[in-house]
């Protein structure tokens, strides 16, 4: 017994360095399972904070190109307004029902919030989006975070009053797409090389690809990403060197290194579809 | 100044300089990632013992690790080159003199050519075991590992010579009556 704690300390900065090595590794792993293991509410809030200060500060460099994508979005949005419209029949008559209810019984499904983002970071192998809201302003683990231009990531960690968003550009991510033209599925993932571009693979070779075709997120994914929106175009069209399908190189339509605002997407009917979804035998 | 007083002050700007500077560059390759953070478990004093070095750089690579997003990733290349530092310094400077004559590692203490080799094995070994670390989660091929160690480690001692150029370290010759 006297030599087990004599050989203890004799090694005892080598045990230490193993056990503090060991701790590194298990939050490591842990954090990249569950996403939620270390990020505490202290920590959090404290590099919140600081993230905060400073993007105050950056904010006011990329006033120029914010103000042109909102207003670009704005104007988007004017023109799918009904008022913008017109019936090109005038022998039509319209009549306003004073029904109170919607008689097509449309749900919302998707509800957008605002927020800002206050850290965001390219130039590493995972990165990650730190946005002001949090769980008291409503937002949820799994919604979509969308760009005025497109898409830009996925909700995986919320604080109080902060929470986290595992970009697009993350090797992690993944997320299924369509070509808008012919409706082409495939997965979007990134292969960390360049900020610009991302890589959707398993696209068959059946399908006729141009440069410069939209790539849209598909219904499959909508249990977070509403369908429909756009990631970006094809800039490359590669053939894979063994299986029977393309690889895709995408320029990214959000512009990653100038993100100011972003809107959240909750999928209102996620639990319905989800509890549903487990159901299955 | 008092010695620690001086690396309280110095773990809070590497952690900001790097997380507010040089995170914030934007990429010039996949390969090339500037980092300086670990330049302070570098410029630790001679006199802190070994397990005391081990739990700094633990708390200093973990408090790093908040910054940049994935916890763990960077406190385990920290540890690393915080358990070789003292081999390695007592390999380079067998004889003791320095080590009792001066308060950390700098040119002036160890000389030029001993502190250069000591800085550039533990930048290595911090990024190689750092890339490592990221090869075996991404899976991406061996190139990456080879190219992003010696891209990283190329950038990593252009900046610690840079930055020593321009803080020249007057590290006080300790004498009795200090």
């Amino acid at each position: 017994m006297r030599n087990i704690f004599v050989f203890i300390r004799r090694f005892f900065t080598f045990f230490l360095f193993l056990i503090l090595l060991g701790i590194s590794f298990a939050i490591l792993v842990k954090y990249n399972q569950t996403y939620r293991a270390v990020f505490d509410n202290t920590a959090g809030e404290l590099t919140g904070n600081f993230d905060k200060r400073y993007s105050d500060i950056e904010y006011y460099f990329h006033l120029t190109e914010t103000n042109k994508a909102l207003s670009d979005q704005n104007n988007h949005l004017l023109n799918l307004l009904g008022t913008s419209f017109d019936a090109p029949d005038s022998t039509k008559q319209y009549k306003i029902d004073s029904l109170s209810n919607d008689t097509l019984h449309k749900v919302r499904k998707y509800l957008y919030l605002p927020a800002k983002v206050v850290n965001n970071a390219v130039s590493n192998e995972f990165n990650y989006i730190t946005i002001y809201r949090g769980a008291r302003q409503g937002v949820k683990k799994d919604m979509a975070v969308v760009g005025p231009n497109g898409v830009v990531g996925k909700i995986i960690l919320v604080n109080d009053n902060y929470s986290r968003a595992m970009s697009l550009l993350n090797g992690k991510s993944k997320v299924n797409a369509l070509l808008k033209k012919g409706l082409v599925a495939g997965a979007v993932e990134w292969d960390g090389a360049d900020p610009q571009y991302l890589v959707m693979r398993k696209v068959t070779r059946s399908a006729t690809v141009q440069r410069g075709d939209s790539v849209i997120t598909s219904n499959i994914s909508g249990l977070s990403y509403p369908p429909g929106l756009l990631i970006g175009t094809v800039a490359q069209i590669k053939q894979e060197s063994a299986g029977g399908s393309y690889v895709l190189k995408i320029k990214t339509a959000t512009n990653f290194y100038t993100l100011q605002y972003v809107s959240l997407v909750e999928n209102v009917l996620r639990n319905e579809q989800e509890t549903l979804e487990d159901q299955t035998p | 100044m008092s010695n620690l007083l001086k690396n309280i002050i110095r773990f809070v700007l590497f952690i900001l300089v790097q997380a507010f500077v040089l995170n914030k560059v934007p990429p010039l390759h996949q390969f090339v990632k500037p980092y300086l953070y670990f330049l302070f478990i570098l410029w630790l004093p001679f006199n802190v013992s070994r397990s005391l070095l081990l739990l700094i750089a633990f708390v200093f690579g973990l408090m790093m690790d908040y910054f940049s997003g994935v916890p763990g990733l960077l406190a385990a290349p920290c540890v690393l080159i915080a358990y070789l530092r003292p081999f390695l310094i007592s390999i380079l400077l067998p004889q003791e003199a320095a080590e009792a004559s001066y308060s950390e590692p700098s040119i002036r203490s160890m000389g030029w050519a001993p502190y250069s080799v000591y800085v550039i094995i533990l930048t290595f070994v911090h990024h190689a075991f750092l890339v490592f670390i990221e090869w075996r989660m991404n899976f991406s091929g061996f190139v990456f590992f080879i190219g992003k160690t010696a891209g990283c480690t190329a950038v990593s001692l252009l900046l610690i010579f840079i930055t020593e150029l321009l803080f020249n370290r007057k590290t006080k010759f300790r004498t009795n009556a200090a």
